[in-house]
Parts: structure tokens; sequence; C-alpha cells
């Protein structure tokens, strides 16, 4: 987790977290050239899988340019020009977190050659929503992109940032929904226990935000006590926040945790 | 979708909620007050908070979904060039 500190894998393994899946996200500032991406790819898929590796968890990673510098088409050629050299790297689950930062031509160009450099490769897709104001627009033109592509299985892509207004429109067309979970500005743990009541549990993820603002890398964990006190029992609670993922990512030959062998409820 | 939709027989989740909502709901109405008391209810953002709270005297269901919607740009075609990076949590008027 290139943004946080030591602090976080250690509260993250007392929590019983078991793996940390890193996409490829904002460094905080816009990198000055496709070489900033290369040196990036690098932590990603070598350093940070052996620090995390000193704390216990496994550290998987996604390969894209975010969507926050995805305005500039000819730096986002040459980023993902350097992705098939990584793309083999043993943590590397696909490719993310592509998506929409602020809905323009631009990004959606770039969103199209990221979705086409997935399919080329076979990999499984991370899919980041807009922010705030943005996410609802964002998510319809996401979908519609992922849909005219014949050669996307929509149960190997993950729409992430799912909130009330955009869960349904994820589910319904048979992708994976995602809910980060924040102590501020997205979901709460009670929320995402509502839209669960609300929208179902098979295809969702939840996830801790692990962001440079405010955010919580034992979030999900924090979910799983709230569960409790709302009267879940403790099969569902590791069906939703252990299971489900477990059962998205393994889709990926590469992706292997202790305790889990199989899909399931896919 | 899942079993998920029957929810286990809930505790009282009005024991469980109620002190955070009350707290949510009066730092809304201090929002309200601070930014009369210095000129500064017409921002769009704040004439957006106004036109959603409403829905949360809505006898529907769905209060959440209704809020994120009127919170949400409405317009369905992509913009020319993003020139700016952030979101400011409500459209800006020439946005919807």
């Amino acid at each position: 987790m290139v943004s946080r500190t030591t602090d976080d894998y250690v509260a993250m393994a007392l929590a019983g977290c078991e793996a940390i899946c890193e996409p490829a996200f904002w460094a905080g500032f816009d990198r000055a050239s496709e070489k900033g991406f290369y040196d990036y790819f690098r932590q990603i898929t070598d350093y940070e899988p052996r620090r995390a590796a000193k704390f216990g968890l496994k550290h998987y990673s996604w390969l894209c340019i975010n969507p926050k510098e995805a305005e500039d088409v000819s730096l986002a050629e040459a980023v993902l020009a350097l992705i098939p050299e990584f793309i083999d790297q043993p943590n590397v689950l696909g490719i993310g977190e592509i998506g929409l930062n602020k809905n323009s031509r631009n990004e959606l160009k770039v969103l199209e050659m990221h979705i086409d450099l997935a399919a080329r490769h076979d990999q499984l897709i991370l899919v980041h929503t807009p922010h705030l104001e943005d996410k609802l627009k964002g998510t319809k033109l996401i979908l519609d992109v992922l849909a005219s592509d014949s050669r996307i299985n929509p149960g190997r892509v993950i729409i992430d940032h799912v909130e009330e207004h955009t869960a349904p429109l994820v589910l319904d067309r048979g992708f994976w929904a995602g809910m980060t979970l924040y102590p501020e500005s997205k979901t709460t743990p009670h929320r995402a226990i509502d839209m669960l009541e609300l929208y179902g549990s098979e295809q969702v993820w939840l996830n801790s935000a692990c962001d440079w603002g405010i955010s919580d890398p034992i979030a999900v964990p924090k979910t799983a006590l709230e569960m409790r006190r709302r009267g879940y029992d403790a099969a569902s609670i590791d069906r939703l926040l252990y299971q489900n993922p477990a059962s998205f990512m393994s889709q990926c030959p590469k992706f292997a945790i202790d305790g889990f062998s199989g899909v399931v409820g896919a | 979708m899942s079993e998920e939709k029957t929810p286990p027989a809930a505790p009282n989740l009005v024991d469980l909620g109620f002190m955070d909502a009350r707290i949510k709901a009066i730092d809304i109405a201090a929002f309200f007050d601070r930014v009369q008391r210095h000129g500064q209810s017409d921002d769009y953002r704040v004439a957006a908070l106004r036109a959603a709270l409403p829905e949360l005297l809505s006898g529907e269901t769905g209060r959440a979904r209704r809020v994120l919607e009127a919170l949400s740009d409405q317009s369905e075609e992509p913009i020319p060039a993003a020139v700016i990076q952030g979101a400011f949590g409500a459209p800006r008027p020439t946005e919807s």
C-alpha cells in the first residue's frame, strides 16, 4: 500500500486480514512521464509484496493508468505500452482501477484502450467509478462501454465504489459491485449493510479504502463487527467479507490464499 | 439476488443508530445556520443540499438513493475535456 505506513499493515494483520489487493491509482500528484509509471509498477509488483510479506500478508496488485491521469491520451498510450512487461508478474490480478473521473471524452477513450488490453490478455478488470456528483453519470457511461465490447464477461469485472444509486445498475447487468468503505465522504459500514439488505450479497465485495486522504485500512473488519451487532451470523459475515472477494479474485489462477480452494456462489 | 435480502431478525436498530442520526441532523442544522450567518447561503452546494433534504421526510423508502440522485450530475454526454480533477459534492449550475 504505497500510500500507507507499516502501522497499517500491522493493524490489518492483527484484525485478521490475509491478503491485500492494491489497484494502480493516483500518486497524490500527476506523474511527469511514463517513466514514473514504470517505477510505480515495479513498486507494486516487487517491493510492496515483500513489504506486506513481512507482516504475513499476501499482496496482489492491478495495473493501469488511473482515470485522474487519463486526460492525456498520449501519456496513456505510453503507459499502456508498459503494462505487458509486468502483466505476468506473480501478484498481478488484472487491469485496474480503470474507469472515469470527470467523465470526459479522453477518459472514455483511455477506458476503451484499457478494456481492449484486458480482453487481449484475458485479464480480470477492476473499475473505478467517479466521485460524488460525477458518479451516477460516470457509472452509466462505463456500463455502456463495457457492454459494447462482446469480449467482456461481466462476471470477470468488478465495478467499485458503488452507492445506493449505482449498485442496482451494476448488479442488474451481471457485474460484480465493490463497496468502498470510508470514515467520511463515501460508503459507511452502516450503509454498506443496508445495501446488502436492499440488493443482496451475491457478486458484492466490500473493501477498505487505503487512500491518501482520511481512510481506514481496517474498515472491512469494522464492518464485520457492525454486522454482528445487527444480528448477522458468522457464516454470513464470512461469505460476504472473505469468500466473495476470494471467489472473484480466484478467477485469476495466480490468486491463492489459505482456507479458500474454490469459487463460491459465482 | 441472494439470501442476504432477508436480513436476520434485527436488534433494536433505533438503539443502534438514533444517537448517530441525531447528531448528524443537528450538524446539518448548524451548517445551515453557519453559512447563513456568514452570508454564504447562495452557494450552489448549499442550494443543492437544501433541495435534497425534503427526501428525508418522505414516507417512501429509497431516501438515500434519491438524495444521492438529487446531488448528481444528470447530464448524459461526456464532457469535452477534464479541466479539473476534483469533485464538489453537487453539480455545478452549468453541469445539469
